[in-house]
């Protein structure tokens, strides 16, 4: 049994998430540039990306904990490798246990913190503004996220298993189909946003105010893997939601296109989001998150007990 | 709450150009502000000192890649107010042409920018994805896309053929619709609004106190324009809007040179149809000893030359003083009290130039220059250092 969750870690958690993480950060990159009149880059360009960095030299401030500074990717990296491999098991097999969604909402929320703490490992001013804007982000949609979660669990009968949320929109169709699913699913895209840390909400990278912010003082190798895991989480955001509201992912005949179409469009919908707005300021962040966006999600979570 | 120093510069993604910001912060929050600049002195003027009167049109224009018709503009002007003369109407027209060009492609590239700045990176390409448009045009009417070198003291060096003006102005009609749209994109989006309303104010009684120029005073309530003050080239031939606001945020500043692009096509367009008829150049032989002035509007404010002449061939003092050098001060006025974040656009509100703006440098009685880039380096550490042990934080 362990042997077999070892597997599932190796293949589904890092090489196929990496792998999708790739593509999906192809498609925002590919997409952005037509938007902006521009080329774009080659499919294999962000694999290029990643196997140059970690080709490069990797600089350890002076006075820094090497061990904080040098774990801070690894954690991340690792909290979307183990949530890939619970969405998978279920997504594939009956393999879920009790109160999985629970553990992937608590993992999701790991790879924030890794950035927090290099971002503060790297005793840097810009870094350390940038981190701090990344607790208050994180704690900006952490609760409108949860609550947005909340409403498919309460609609699938307070299923504690993402496998029986799986079985119920299988059998009653997507939760986002209900007016309550509709709204927590719009909530839980703006979170995924600034989960991803894109604009409107990328105040803890601000290329042009914080010259990368949390990642200034990281290169080589762990800036890589910094890079693959927001990969990653291009990938598994768009394959949580989708599990949670759309029905998830299938592979058997004409729903391979359904599952191809609701990535892509998830992750679409990322770009589009990103290119049509400028960055906003972080306490404008936290005034949007604990306001309308908090409210929409208590009012579906009321819509959902109410069974709308 | 402890102070810390968050450095903008000298090299920082922020702006293209070298230059320093010291910003004091508590949290977010900016609660002082220092610039430094002379990291891209070039010593032009001096430069402009050792050719002759014709030749150091080509130097002036070489100052910024940007104003690289007001400055050579400012400086015919000078020269031709050393001595009584008469500039042909037609070279007064080309001239407004190429300003009028340079203004929109200007403001553009500031749009385009402050997009950046703010994270929106479509807006920035499609700001200049339209400039190009411009620059074609220009490249149409003077063979190059930015330093143009149609002036030279007395008239214009190239003509503007007759055949290119239909296509330069189908060019200009082309770029109106794609213009409106963007201004509309930029001007109804509501999170635009949050972040430039009420951002970076400077008020009018400020903007007079800081003698903001161009722009940034215009946007603050001051009706101040050279074009409109003290008409020089062909401004005076036509009817055309001086746009105004009253907020002197960082909104208004983007509106102002919005609209002020749709008054440049106005103009530009409006030069090309009516093109008069006559010589291009007053073939001036000899400048006699005298002094003169000149100013005009560049995209960023009133560039201001000073040229004194001795009989000779040559400029024997040459003053340069380009519009950032008045806007810069108005930081002071117009950041402390924003967050780190409106800081950055408040920054480039202005339009700053500094290759326009640095003519300075240190030099001993003997004339050598005292200060290279290590000794600048070293100072600008030291007084950070300093700067940081004042304010006690680590």
């Amino acid at each position: 049994m362990t042997g077999f969750f070892l597997l599932d870690l190796l293949l589904f958690g890092v090489v196929i998430t990496a792998v999708a993480g790739m593509a999906a950060s192809w498609v925002d990159r590919k997409v952005t540039a037509r938007v902006q009149y521009r080329v774009g880059p080659p499919p294999l360009q962000p694999f290029t990306d990643i196997v140059k960095l970690m080709g490069k030299e990797t600089l350890v401030p002076a006075g820094v904990s090497r061990a904080a500074f040098l774990s801070a990717p690894l954690l991340g990296f690792c909290a979307v490798a183990a949530v890939s491999t619970v969405l998978w098991v279920n997504q594939l097999s009956s393999g879920g246990f009790a109160g999985d969604w629970i553990v992937v909402l608590y993992l999701l929320t790991i790879p924030s913190m890794g950035i927090i703490m290099g971002g503060f490992a790297s005793k840097n001013p810009y870094a350390s503004l940038g981190s701090s804007r990344e607790m208050k982000l994180v704690m900006a949609y952490e609760l409108p996220f949860v609550l947005a979660i909340l409403v498919p669990v309460i609609q699938s009968g307070f299923a504690m298993r993402l496998g029986d949320i799986l079985a119920d929109q299988a059998a009653y169709g997507a939760m986002a189909s209900s007016l309550s699913g509709a709204i927590a699913l719009a909530v839980a895209i703006l979170c995924m946003q600034a989960k991803l840390a894109l604009v409107p909400f990328d105040a803890p990278e601000a290329e042009t105010e914080l010259a990368g912010g949390v990642f200034i003082e990281y290169s080589g190798a762990p800036l890589a893997v910094f890079k693959l895991t927001k990969n990653m989480l291009l990938f598994v955001l768009p394959f949580f939601l989708s599990v949670m509201f759309l029905g998830g992912f299938r592979f058997d005949g004409i729903e391979i296109l359904w599952t191809v179409l609701k990535f892509v469009g998830l992750v679409a919908l990322v770009t589009v989001i990103r290119n049509t707005n400028p960055r906003v300021r972080i306490d404008q962040a936290l005034r949007f998150f604990w306001g309308p966006v908090t409210i929409a999600a208590a009012a579906a979570v009321v819509l959902a007990f109410l069974g709308l | 709450m402890a102070k810390t120093i968050i450095p903008i510069g000298p090299y920082h993604p922020l702006q293209e150009e070298p230059e320093f910001f010291t910003l004091t912060v508590e949290g977010e929050t900016v609660v002082g502000v220092d610039v430094r600049i002379g990291y891209n002195h070039r010593g032009i003027e001096k430069l402009s000192e050792s050719r002759s009167f014709d030749n150091s049109t080509f130097v002036i224009e070489r100052i910024c890649g940007i104003c690289s018709t007001s400055h050579p503009f400012a400086y015919v002007r000078a020269v031709e107010d050393v001595f009584p003369m008469e500039v042909p109407m037609r070279a007064k027209y080309i001239r407004t042409i190429i300003a009028e060009g340079e203004r929109i492609h200007s403001h553009l590239l500031w749009l385009g920018l402050a997009g950046h700045f703010l994270g929106y990176n479509t807006v920035y390409m499609w700001a200049w994805k339209l400039r190009e448009e411009i620059l074609d045009c220009m490249e149409i009417l003077s063979g190059n896309r930015n330093n143009y070198a149609m002036f030279k003291p007395g008239g214009v060096r190239r003509d503007i053929k007759s055949e290119d003006i239909p296509v330069v102005i189908a060019k200009i009609d082309s770029i109106v619709p794609t213009l409106e749209m963007i201004k509309k994109a930029v001007l109804d989006d509501p999170v635009l609004h949050a972040r430039l309303k009420g951002i970076g104010i400077l008020t009018r009684d400020k903007a007079i106190e800081f003698s903001a120029l161009g722009p940034t005073s215009r946007a603050s309530g001051v009706a101040r324009d050279v074009r409109k003050d003290s008409p020089y080239g062909a401004y005076d031939q036509m009817d055309w809007d001086m746009i105004v606001t009253q907020n002197g945020d960082v909104f208004d500043k983007a509106v102002v040179r919005i609209l002020e692009t749709f008054e440049s096509v106005k103009i530009m367009k409006y030069c090309l149809q009516n093109l008069p008829d006559t010589e291009i150049d007053a073939n001036i032989e000899d400048i006699p000893p005298g002094e003169g002035i000149g100013h005009v509007e560049a995209p960023r404010g009133e560039t201001f030359h000073y040229v004194r002449s001795d009989g000779t061939n040559r400029v024997i003092r040459h003053k340069v003083r380009a519009p950032t050098f008045m806007n810069l001060p108005t930081y002071k006025a117009t950041i402390v009290g924003y967050t780190v974040t409106d800081a950055t656009i408040i920054l480039a509100a202005i339009d700053p130039c500094y290759c326009c703006t640095e003519r300075v440098a240190v030099v001993d009685p003997r004339g050598r220059r005292m200060f290279d880039g290590a000794d600048l380096l070293r100072m600008s550490r030291e007084k950070t250092e300093l700067i940081r042990r004042r304010l006690g934080c680590r």
